[in-house]
């Protein structure tokens, strides 16, 4: 419970945003924009999936600062992504690395895809195996209409015909 | 005493469930009409006493009776009015209590309007509803109770979070609501056709409304949140793919799916199955959503796993319902297999397809909303899914539905020609390249991507006016027959028209706003100009000011452009006392082209202030766009042929005359 409502606290006074501050940017425009770009793709690790450069918690912060460092000293850009998942691990990455454990998310949605194509082919063929045996269009698994229920859907029918 | 008669009724509706859960379906079940009129009067008692219950929390509110726990917890006697009111469902027992009264409403408007409802369909429905019903009711009495006292009373309250102090999202979660609970009742109906075994144009016409309103209010719902985001976190971005957002998209795509094919089952007799398994996708993810925003399970599985009461509870709620409809759809669902036959190219074809889309769409979404869920609780490690995941895995699933939802009301029934119908939208793919060509001349063919997306929605929207022209033959016939026609187009049509277009204006606000966007942060003293995408913006200092809760630093800015004065802007800091914490009102000027925007920030040691000054193109799209979605299901709801209650008044009109 003590962890919950620390872990709230910290994702709540996180969320009115005020995150780059401009003592914080690097005087060179190109350094500066290419210190925005990292910062969007890395998630401030206290907040709820809000990246560094959008969170104003005191570790976004301490994080952005960290990052204009790496690039000062000369770092690509993934290098400096590199960096950040040799401190904070993967968890830090709002786009998360292809490996073993997120196979399935990457591969996922292909699957997924798949799937709904092969479901619908399927539907399509077996309505035309349907047709084929003579069975088609008819609806002899279902109740019949009773004179009442006919009368009704005809009030209706007609009424969407007016 | 007031907050004890609004918990006695609670208890009480929630035993009215329990009969209306059982002797309507009975009564269904052996042809017993007086048992089956029981679901009527007991639909409306509940909701009676569901109003009197969150009507006495909303008294409690508005009294700031800070004997009651809830009250305490969520607000404090300084607030507006409007605030203590909104701040009952700002919390997690009031909005648990907000959800089962929106859903004693909807059982009550079915007993109401279901008049001409065959009696056994109409028992069947709200017994369903009042098994969902006894589930929440039960939630909120057992482990949400918003009713409990604190003994003794405190002098005042803890308040309200800052963040929720605001028009836009006190009116978010209402809406929300109407739109996940209103799922319910397609969810009832497809029960009760299971256990009928029957499904016909009848029943999906019975279901339309009910679920083209639920669409509706979801649509508000999600816009209202994401135009809070824009103007209230402070930088201008309007959607995060945050867990708590997708937890609401997901039933929104869910119910655009039933809708499609609830017009083929109208129409045509056909994916019937298919419709009623959309019908317990669309609830399923409404309680989904419910079950993610409202167990902690988002802040962390070990948060969810040491105080698991109301997780878990909802968790058996959504397995119970969600599995035992499955179980009934396999059991019943093959009955209901036969239908009218159509080609893969035809207007059901496109409705399928648009079903197919939006179905891998929502399961792309589940899987990357639980995705770091699962893995954490299988002990594979901490990972995050943001953005860049849900834009390389569902875009281009949304793709190719933007290109056929252009084609598809060309399309015939049964059989549509796919060569003629392209033939036919000539012109829209030339305002499509015309667009892109346009764009790319202004903006720079820096964006290609971009360029494409407008382009999408240029076709869109030609294809959708295309088709509208069409139908009213316009250049095809003298122009007095065309406006003839024009009158007569069903409402419905124009529903699906404007709602369409919508769409298209809306791609145009989310492309533009994502890629063009311009900012600029910096220090700025009395009298500096900083020049945001060609506006000159003149800050004038600060004042300070003390609002009814909250102190605020209000800075002026005014913005001209070649010299010319466009607007004053006054964006504010507010810090709330009560609980320490700032919030940003941002300055916001729409133009159809772009919003103005302006924050201002903390002061430095140099009497300077931060300020965030933002170019945000074509952002009054997003919300004109989703507009004209909302104001699509409310025209096609006018349709009378969706009236509910239509056939039967016009009975009686005819036994008057």
């Amino acid at each position: 419970m003590k962890t919950l409502l620390v872990t709230l606290l910290m994702a709540l006074t996180a969320l009115p945003v005020l995150a780059v501050e401009p003592s914080e940017m690097l005087k060179d425009p190109a350094k500066e924009a290419r210190a925005r770009e990292v910062s969007i793709a890395l998630r401030c690790v206290v907040c709820q999936n809000q990246s560094i450069d959008d969170s104003n918690a005191q570790l976004a912060r301490d994080m952005r600062i960290l990052v204009r460092e790496r690039i000062e000293a000369g770092d690509s850009n993934q290098e400096v992504l590199d960096y950040m998942v040799s401190r904070y691990g993967d968890f830090v990455l709002l786009e998360p690395p292809v490996k073993g454990t997120t196979y399935a998310l990457w591969f996922g949605p292909l699957v997924i895809v798949g799937l709904g194509v092969v479901a619908v082919v399927a539907f399509y063929r077996r309505r035309l195996r349907a047709v084929a045996a003579g069975g088609g269009g008819t609806q002899a698994a279902s109740v019949p209409l009773s004179d009442d229920e006919e009368k009704r859907l005809a009030a209706l029918m007609e009424d969407a015909e007016s | 005493m007031i907050t004890e008669v609004g918990h006695f009724a609670l208890v009480l509706a929630l035993m009215v469930a329990g009969v209306q859960a059982v002797v309507p379906i009975v009564g269904a079940h052996r042809g017993n009409a007086a048992w089956m009129a029981v679901g009527r009067t007991s639909a409306l008692t509940q909701f009676v006493l569901v109003s009197i219950a969150f009507a006495a929390l909303i008294h409690a509110f508005m009294t700031s009776d800070f004997s009651v726990l809830n009250v305490v917890r969520n607000s404090h006697s300084d607030k507006p009015m409007f605030y203590k009111i909104s701040g009952v469902w700002g919390n997690h027992e009031g909005s648990m209590l907000l959800w089962c009264l929106i859903l004693a409403i909807f059982g009550g408007a079915v007993a109401l309007f279901g008049r001409n409802l065959p009696p056994t369909l109409r028992a069947r429905v709200l017994g369903i509803q009042a098994l969902i019903s006894i589930g929440f009711l039960g939630f909120v009495l057992l482990t949400s109770n918003p009713f409990d006292r604190l003994i003794p009373a405190p002098e005042n309250g803890q308040g309200l979070n800052p963040l929720l102090q605001d028009p836009g999202l006190a009116l978010h979660p209402p809406f929300l609501y109407l739109g996940y609970v209103g799922f319910s009742i397609a969810f009832s109906f497809a029960m009760a056709a299971l256990i009928e075994g029957r499904v016909d144009a009848a029943w999906a016409r019975w279901v339309r409304p009910w679920t083209l309103a639920a669409w509706g209010f979801l649509t508000v719902g999600i816009a209202l949140g994401s135009w809070w985001a824009y103007y209230e976190l402070g930088w201008g971005g309007w959607w995060y793919w945050d867990p708590v957002e997708n937890a609401s998209f997901l039933p929104w795509l869910a119910g655009t799916a039933l809708l499609h094919s609830a017009i083929v089952v109208e129409k045509r007799n056909a994916l019937k199955g298919w419709t009623i398994f959309l019908a317990i996708v669309a609830f399923a993810m409404s309680l989904l959503g419910t079950f993610l925003v409202r167990s902690g399970v988002l802040t962390s599985v070990h948060a969810f796993a040491t105080d698991p009461e109301r997780g878990v509870f909802i968790l058996v709620l959504l397995m119970v319902y969600i599995g035992g409809a499955f179980v009934l759809f396999a059991v019943r669902g093959p009955a209901l297999k036969a239908g009218s036959l159509f080609r893969p190219v035809s207007r059901e074809g496109s409705l399928l397809l648009n079903n197919l889309l939006m179905t891998t769409g929502a399961g792309v979404m589940v899987l990357g909303t639980l995705y770091p869920l699962f893995l954490d609780a299988l002990g594979g490690g901490k990972v995050s899914v943001g953005p860049p995941f849900f834009n390389a895995a569902f875009v281009p699933i949304m793709i190719p539905m933007v290109l056929v939802m252009a084609l598809g009301p060309f399309m015939s029934w049964k059989r549509g020609e796919a060569l003629a119908t392209c033939k036919r939208l000539w012109p829209a793919l030339a305002l499509a390249v015309a667009t892109m060509a346009g764009v790319g001349a202004v903006m720079g063919a820096g964006s290609p991507l971009a360029l494409f997306g407008l382009g999408l929605a240029a076709w869109l929207f030609g294809g959708s006016c295309l088709e509208l022209f069409q139908r009213i033959k316009l250049f095809h016939a003298p122009f007095s027959e065309s406006l003839g026609r024009l009158a007569r187009v069903p409402r419905a049509t124009w529903g699906m028209t404007m709602a369409h277009i919508g769409l298209a204006v809306f791609i145009v606000g989310a492309v533009g706003s994502s890629t063009w966007m311009v900012e600029s942060i910096q220090v700025m003293k009395t009298g500096d100009t900083v020049t945001v995408a060609g506006f000159d913006y003149t800050f004038h200092g600060a004042r300070t000011f003390r609002g009814p809760n909250y102190e605020a630093t209000e800075g002026t800015f005014t913005v001209t452009r070649g010299g010319e004065e466009v607007v004053t802007l006054k964006p504010e800091k507010r810090i709330y006392p009560v609980q320490g914490r700032p919030t940003t009102e941002a300055a916001i000027h729409t133009m159809v082209l772009g919003d103005l925007y302006a924050v201002i920030g903390d002061e430095d040691k140099g009497g300077g202030y931060v300020t965030r000054l933002y170019f945000n193109p074509v952002v009054a799209w997003l919300w004109l766009g989703s507009a004209l979605l909302v104001l699509g299901s409310l025209a096609s709801l006018s349709d009378r042929r969706h009236r509910v209650g239509a056939p039967v008044r016009k009975a009686q009109a005819e036994q008057a005359s």
